[in-house]
């Protein structure tokens, strides 16, 4: 075992980079399920993305033209759901897998022509001063510019929910839709929106994968990162500080693992890749106990279908 | 209770009528299980060349299907039964973790072949086969070895099973004797298929001094994260990569299946199909070693390319001693070359390497 090997400021960096397609679905995900709606098709829409900004990217040899493009896709097979589960009143959990699986065979049909292109390199921004700090610098400042985006997006959707008016509209229409309705909030167009978010969400997330951290397309590469950004929330009880802590434990954790591993430390790597389930199943558990709490967390019109006439 | 066994023997009746009768209008049915998606560009992908192969050589003789991302579990198990139930005559499952799940079909449906790929376990109507990638690794290894500069060559691993292991020996063993300071960096994905943790098992590796990474996953993550650095290089896995032959890819080593395919196919068309192993490598030409790109010197080259055409005649055998084991013991003694049985359970490491094979 050698743990001098590890270079413990890119390991940290590079835990950020990880984590920041997780986050980007999570947080997305978080606001779906504000607004009351579960859609388990995060999955299909992050390889949407993944493949739709790919494409773009590399038509226009534009990253950022890539990501905006990342986030149309999310968004228009996000909405697709919202059709079929708002206006249509379809099953949401039926809906969100049968997504996931229209996601995946449609990007196979979409990249058939990009396998084995490089896309366009997505520049490194370093902030100015901050970026020469000692050890935050490294860790901190010099990452491409989604990584900041992501945290931003974090920060704006918990000042958004906790103080604005949007956000309380918002939370009434997850928390109790039929009272939302009669004071005269429009349920579904604020739920669409809301989906609509998400899914675009997703799609940058997908497209972090394609476009940064690995970078090229390949069939069926987000290998379940959707099903995992689902777990997030779930984690961070709906709270959407504790969202970065999940997702960056669930990166961190991945490459934490590798990391020993590749300094030839023994540890039983199935054991580490569990913890953050683990963990997920404990949060579940403790927030279950205590009953006036899952009250306050979980929306409590999560997963319901809503009809004016009802 | 009689009459409900008695619907459940017609119902079977019928269908065992149905599937005899899907059987029987001439076409050779032929079905394919895929771990990954055939736009992998390695493993999964050159299966999926070998089923085009079986089209191709018998145009509307035959008839093949396939289905890609089967996990390897109870799914599996799911999935061949229904190709089973649908008529198919002979089911290939393309992944190691299939073992099971093929036995436990084929006595459920005696009359289809079933051909596992890398697996051990067969019966009468489950045969095996494998290519000898492991004498791939050893002139891979090489070349390795010849071209590391910081002397630490990284190794993406999948599941510590024999072949991965294998695979791992031989490469270090042949690096080693070009390069007796050479260093392996082992990292455990326990995954075949997940581009971005084979793009993060990549970069930890490069980040802690590999400037060669060799990999047993199975798409081109690895090589693109390679791709962004200046100094590291790759080489293609099941498939030859020749996107990536710009880049960081300096050779390959190509899984060859289509002619034991259509070969296999062929005897179930001619009623001969047995249950046997095949376990053929360079010589056979099941396992082929990709196009060396400039990258690799003259020199480096020719010595790459003297052993592997030592090891196609059979003059060379990759495992032949003298080889310790990882704990010092002696495994062969000097000039003893591996017997099948000991390479097909493989589960120790050869002096040298470090770390432990997790368990």
């Amino acid at each position: 075992m050698d743990l001098s090997a590890i270079n413990w400021l890119l390991l940290l960096a590079s835990l950020m980079v990880a984590s920041t397609p997780i986050l980007l679905a999570a947080i997305g995900e978080l606001v779906v399920e504000k607004a009351g709606v579960l859609n388990l098709g995060v999955e299909g829409m992050m390889i949407t993305g993944a493949i739709s900004g790919f494409a773009i990217a590399v038509e226009t040899q534009s990253p950022l033209l890539g990501f905006v493009a990342a986030a149309i896709g999310g968004a228009v097979l996000a909405l697709l759901f919202g059709f079929l589960t708002q206006v249509l009143l379809s099953n949401q959990v039926a809906t969100g897998l049968a997504l996931t699986l229209f996601g995946l065979g449609l990007s196979s049909l979409l990249g058939q022509s990009y396998i084995g292109i490089k896309p366009p390199l997505t520049g490194m921004i370093d902030i100015p001063f901050l970026a020469d700090l000692p050890i935050l610098g490294t860790i901190f400042f010099r990452h491409d510019l989604m990584v900041y985006i992501s945290l931003l997006i974090v920060v704006a959707v918990w000042f958004l929910l906790k103080y604005t008016r949007i956000g309380l509209i918002l939370r009434a229409v997850g928390e109790n839709h039929d009272a939302a309705h009669a004071l005269g909030y429009k349920v579904v167009r604020i739920r669409l929106m809301a989906i609509a978010f998400g899914g675009a969400c997703a799609g940058l997330g997908g497209a972090y994968l394609s476009l940064i951290r690995v970078p090229q397309w390949t069939e069926g590469m987000t290998a379940g990162a959707g099903w995992i950004a689902l777990a997030i929330v779930v984690f961070a009880s709906w709270k959407p500080g504790r969202v970065i802590l999940g997702a960056y434990l669930f990166g961190g954790v991945t490459v934490l693992q590798l990391n020993l591993q590749a300094a030839g430390l023994a540890i039983p790597v199935e054991y580490l890749s569990m913890s953050p389930y683990l963990i997920t199943i404990l949060v579940l558990v403790i927030m279950s106990a205590d009953r006036s709490r899952t009250a306050l967390n979980a929306p409590a019109c999560l997963g319901r279908s809503f009809h004016a006439s009802s | 209770m009689k009459l409900k066994t008695i619907l459940t023997g017609a119902a079977l009746a019928l269908g065992l009528a149905g599937a005899a009768v899907a059987g029987s209008h001439g076409k050779t049915k032929v079905g394919f299980v895929y771990v990954g998606p055939i736009g992998d560009g390695g493993w999964t992908y050159e299966h999926n060349r070998g089923r085009l192969a079986v089209e191709k050589a018998f145009g509307d003789k035959v008839e093949t299907t396939y289905i890609e991302n089967v996990p390897e579990g109870p799914d599996a198990e799911r999935v061949m039964t229904q190709m089973a139930l649908k008529g198919v005559d002979l089911i290939f499952t393309t992944s190691f973790g299939y073992m099971d799940a093929t036995i436990n079909v084929a006595k459920k449906f005696p009359k289809v072949k079933f051909e596992h790929a890398t697996g051990y376990k067969r019966a009468d109507n489950v045969g095996t086969y494998s290519a000898r990638f492991y004498e791939g690794r050893a002139v891979q290894g090489l070349i390795a070895g010849r071209m590391t500069k910081t002397n630490t060559i990284g190794y993406i691993a999948s599941f510590p099973i024999p072949e991965v292991i294998r695979g791992i020996n031989s490469s270090y063993l042949h690096a080693k004797k070009v390069n007796p300071n050479v260093d392996f960096k082992v990292v455990w994905v326990y995954t075949w298929f997940d581009p971005a943790k084979e793009a993060d098992a990549a970069k930890v590796l490069i980040e802690q001094g590999a400037d060669v990474i060799l990999q047993h996953t199975d798409s081109t993550a690895p090589l693109a994260v390679a791709a962004a650095t200046d100094n590291v290089i790759g080489f293609g896995q099941a498939s030859d990569m020749a996107e990536y032959a710009n880049g960081p890819r300096v050779s390959s080593i190509i899984d060859n299946w289509g002619p034991y395919y259509v070969a296999r196919t062929k005897a179930v068309m001619d009623g001969t199909w047995k249950s046997d192993d095949t376990w053929d490598g360079i010589g056979a030409g099941m396992v082929k070693i990709g196009e060396m790109t400039d990258r690799i010197p003259a020199d480096v080259q020719a010595e790459a390319k003297a052993l592997e055409a030592k090891i196609a005649s059979g003059e060379y055998k990759p495992f032949t001693g003298p080889i310790n084991k990882q704990d010092g013991s002696v495994w062969l003694a000097a000039g003893e070359t591996a017997d099948d049985g000991t390479l097909a359970g493989m589960n120790f490491y050869v002096e040298g390497l470090k770390g432990d094979i997790p368990k």
